[in-house]
């Protein structure tokens, strides 16, 4: 590249080192992502496929059969959302606050351990917790019985009330280690001296977390909040391994996932239908580009970053 | 931070809150794996004691391989976990070597191209997928899944190993083309050696994620023959609901694997990780 002469011919190693790497993302994510988009004006009859313009979102969100259970996901999936906010990521923030301590012992223990219900499927935490929260086995009783609570106690899975806040919280359970080492390794990137300076002007322990370390984390935790809510909008698996495709009980855990997963690929009597699946998941695409756009330029582009 | 070595009740508290948080991660895990080996009675008698000698049993663990195809699935896992890794790596190496390297028009619009589904799931285009995987003959094979994951890897792998691939010292390379090296030779012997950790680091992030996937076993790949681990012990499980040992030594046979794979390369996660990898 630094003779002159090669500049004007095609200089194939640069086709040959991206062609492969290109095709495969072209043909297996984006062009499914636009077909699912454009599959959303399409619909089906006599087994033709049929463009109908923007009929399915009309259905989508006229037809209250179609709208009650769209808000309904919506609605659980925006509560999912809220109490990952709300209690992963604190919960994480404070982990790492401690765990960054210079002087704590057995830091890799605790952070290698707190980790681990990250690494575990779906599969096994929604049956993990399953069991552990059944009124059969009575782990979940037995334990609050113990320390004089067990009137607190109720079939949390199974009530229409308490279930989606109890998933999202095994949810949180599982994803805590995250948020966790994001911040560890943002707050371990924070120079010595700064902290150091601030102990001169005797700013030291809660204090220098809230003046000196929490504005530098700020951009990370803006990352963590962006990937929580792709996370969340895209989530599935937890729901239905422990709850099932209808997401009971009556509904009240189906998120957008869930919903999606059901419509296009059909569920007991109701058959798929892959035109209005591929509406639910426009919608969904809508979400999510809303919300990474409203980080990106709403958020990010006003957050300082500070270079050390 | 002197403060808290200071105020040894600063430390206490440090270490109590840990400790709890540890306790609550682990308890789960450790209530399943103890009671997998336990008789029903023992389960439900005394769901929080450890097995002794009345109460061990092996009968979930026999009832498991018995009745579920775990080596099939296990193999499947492999296969798929392994294989689309080695495209993810190989193919994410290519072109960030190419991104990283050379300047040539639409550089960086090829780069921003790449780097969209790092932040769009790729869930979403799931219909089209399945489509497309039924018209060419790939559903209910591993290739489908393979095909999957490496496209979904792809994004951020290209963005994490460029980064690093600009950091390799100019002088090498150039040193190579004057010894008359081929580019495809300098990639694969001067270049890929020397961003190995880098590549770890790419491998460890995807490796999780792929092998605990649900959704694309459950839509491109439900046959028997092609189940996931992940998918294959969610189905046993939801046959044999009521079969406690069963299911709990099931649970306890997933774990298993991933647990290895942690003990394994937790270092290499951590690291990558705290490296800044993902900022």
């Amino acid at each position: 590249m630094s003779d002159p002469n090669t500049h004007r011919k095609i200089r194939w190693h640069i086709i040959v080192f991206l062609a492969p790497a290109v095709l495969v993302y072209t043909a297996v994510m984006i062009y499914p992502l636009f077909n699912t988009l454009r599959l959303s004006l399409f619909t089906e009859v006599d087994q033709q496929r049929v463009y109908v313009g923007l009929q399915n979102f009309r259905t989508l969100f006229g037809d209250t059969v179609w709208s009650t259970q769209f808000w309904n996901a919506l609605g659980n999936n925006f509560w999912f959302f809220v109490i990952h906010m709300l209690v992963q990521n604190p919960i994480g923030i404070a982990l790492a606050a401690i765990l960054s301590h210079p002087k704590l012992r057995f830091a890799a223990f605790y952070r290698s351990a707190i980790f681990i219900p990250t690494i575990l499927s779906f599969v096994i935490v929604g049956f993990a917790w399953k069991l552990i929260l059944s009124p059969i086995w009575g782990i979940a009783p037995g334990m609050l019985d113990a320390v004089g609570l067990k009137s607190l106690y109720a079939p949390w899975l199974g009530k229409e009330e308490y279930a989606l806040t109890t998933l999202s919280l095994v949810s949180v359970w599982q994803f805590v280690g995250i948020p966790m080492m994001l911040i560890y390794a943002a707050l371990l990137s924070i120079p010595d001296e700064i902290l150091e300076a601030a102990e001169v002007e005797g700013i030291t322990g809660s204090a220098a977390f809230w003046k000196i370390k929490l504005p530098l984390i700020l951009p990370s935790i803006g990352i963590i909040s962006i990937l929580t809510f792709v996370a969340n909008f895209n989530a599935f698996d937890l729901i239905y391994a422990a709850q099932g495709a209808l997401a009971g009980p009556d509904f009240s855990t189906d998120i957008l996932g869930t919903f999606m997963y059901r419509t296009f690929f059909g569920f007991q009597l109701q058959l798929g239908d892959p035109h209005m699946g591929s509406t639910i998941a426009s919608a969904m695409f809508a979400i999510i580009l809303i919300g990474v756009c409203l980080y990106l330029f709403g958020i990010q582009s006003r957050m300082r970053r500070y270079q050390f | 931070m002197n403060a808290a070595r200071q105020n040894p009740l600063n430390t206490y508290a440090a270490h109590g809150a840990l400790i709890l948080y540890t306790l609550i991660a682990l308890f789960p895990v450790f209530v399943i794996i103890i009671n997998s080996f336990k008789t029903r009675k023992a389960i439900f008698r005394e769901p929080l004691a450890l097995p002794n000698a009345d109460s061990f049993s092996l009968i979930g663990y026999e009832t498991v391989l018995k009745q579920g195809d775990f080596f099939l699935y296990f193999q499947n896992s492999m296969i798929v976990t392994v294989g689309s890794l080695f495209l993810i790596l190989l193919f994410g190496a290519m072109a960030a070597f190419a991104l990283a390297e050379y300047r040539f028009k639409g550089n960086t619009l090829m780069g921003l191209y790449l780097a969209l589904g790092i932040m769009i799931p790729i869930r979403i285009g799931t219909v089209a997928i399945l489509e497309m995987m039924v018209q060419t003959g790939l559903v209910n094979t591993l290739w489908a899944l393979i095909l999957v994951y490496t496209a979904q890897g792809l994004p951020l792998a290209v963005f994490i190993l460029s980064e690093f691939m600009r950091q390799v010292s100019d002088d090498l390379k150039n040193a190579g083309r004057i010894d008359g090296l081929s580019e495809y030779r300098i990639f694969f012997q001067l270049v890929l050696p020397l961003v190995r950790p880098a590549m770890a680091t790419v491998a460890v992030f995807n490796m999780i994620p792929i092998w605990n996937d649900l959704w694309f076993p459950l839509i491109l790949a439900p046959a028997e023959e092609v189940k996931t681990l992940t998918l294959g012990s969610q189905v046993f499980i939801g046959q044999f609901v009521t079969d406690w040992n069963a299911v709990l030594s099931a649970l306890s046979l997933a774990i298993l694997p991933v647990m290895a794979l942690y003990v394994i390369f937790s270092r290499q996660l951590i690291r990558g990780i705290t490296s800044g990898a993902v900022k």
